[in-house]
């Protein structure tokens, strides 16, 4: 393998995340993204990154998952939050230009985003 | 699908949904044969023979819940409109190797996409996955590994969100440099 170019970068990032790893106390926000071949065609994959930039550039603590087609193929994409002791609350039709609007609603401040609801779940 | 990276990704949620523990993606650019070869492997469950003859049927799928299996079917016909086609050989217990062929300068070929996109969003559901990439154009090869980036890792997750941003950011200079800097896909 070509070593990477950026080694030293990985290494330092390493460094800063270790501590945030050691830090962690778990029972974090599950963040969960439909990547079903409905939902990629639909654009599962741009709202994926979406949720990761926006994760780490709000340095915020959650799991990101994927799951298969749950049969609501219409409204892929489809995320679902899972906040610890909270209802599952599934998100359709999502837009990368939602995601800073569920991140920030939802998963720092607990309001659910109730015009992009499909579903909830206990 | 737009773009043959959502294809890959695609046929690699079929991997790890056949429990495959390593993938590898080949992709090959072949300027003089116009020839755009990707490959992907793994070594998951696998299909008997049987199968295999149907898979490229879309209502053919392992699933219970409905009886239809888009993913494959949708590849093959990407790329028997771009000059190509598919092939497929698995053995029940060992694995599965798709291979898909398309004119790389055929008009009706879809763009490469966003590979970088592809491969942090296959890590980010598949943090375990040992993924191997590589990529040729013409005589020159890039190769990314998980494993390597594992190992400097250490203790640090690779799904973690700043990682895999770093390693998108990473993949994305690496095949334009591949590319002569002139961005990551050629057509």
């Amino acid at each position: 393998m070509t070593k990477l170019k950026s080694l030293d970068d990985l290494r330092r990032l390493r460094e800063e995340l270790q501590k945030e790893v050691e830090a962690r106390q778990g029972g974090e926000t599950q963040i969960i993204v439909g990547m079903g071949t409905c939902g990629i065609a639909a654009g599962a994959r741009e709202v994926m990154t979406a949720i990761l930039e926006e994760l780490a550039r709000r340095n915020i603590k959650a799991t990101v998952l994927q799951t298969g087609c749950i049969g609501m193929c219409e409204k892929e994409p489809l995320v679902d939050v899972v906040r610890p002791g909270e209802k599952r609350i599934t998100y359709g039709h999502v837009t990368p230009r939602d995601v800073p609007r569920i991140i920030g609603e939802h998963v720092v401040n607990g309001r659910i985003v109730e015009d992009l609801v499909v579903g909830r779940a206990n | 699908m737009e773009e043959l990276a959502l294809h890959i990704l695609d046929l690699v949620q079929n991997s790890l949904a056949a429990g495959a523990t390593e993938v590898v993606i080949e992709i090959k650019e072949d300027a003089a044969g116009d020839l755009l070869i990707i490959t992907i492997k793994d070594n998951g469950s696998g299909m008997d023979q049987e199968f295999v003859r149907r898979v490229l049927d879309p209502f053919t799928t392992t699933r219970t819940t409905r009886r239809v299996g888009l993913g494959l079917s949708l590849l093959a016909m990407a790329a028997r409109q771009a000059g190509g086609d598919v092939q497929i050989s698995s053995e029940k217990g060992k694995g599965t190797t798709v291979t898909a062929t398309f004119g790389l300068r055929h008009w009706d070929r879809p763009p490469l996409g966003d590979v970088p996109a592809t491969l942090v969003t296959v890590l980010a559901g598949a943090p375990k996955l040992d993924l191997i990439y590589r990529h040729t154009v013409d005589d020159r090869t890039f190769t990314f590994c998980t494993r390597e980036v594992r190992r400097e890792l250490g203790e640090v997750p690779i799904n973690d969100p700043k990682v895999l941003t770093f390693l998108k950011r990473y993949l994305q200079e690496a095949l334009t440099s591949l590319h002569g800097g002139g961005g990551v896909d050629e057509a």
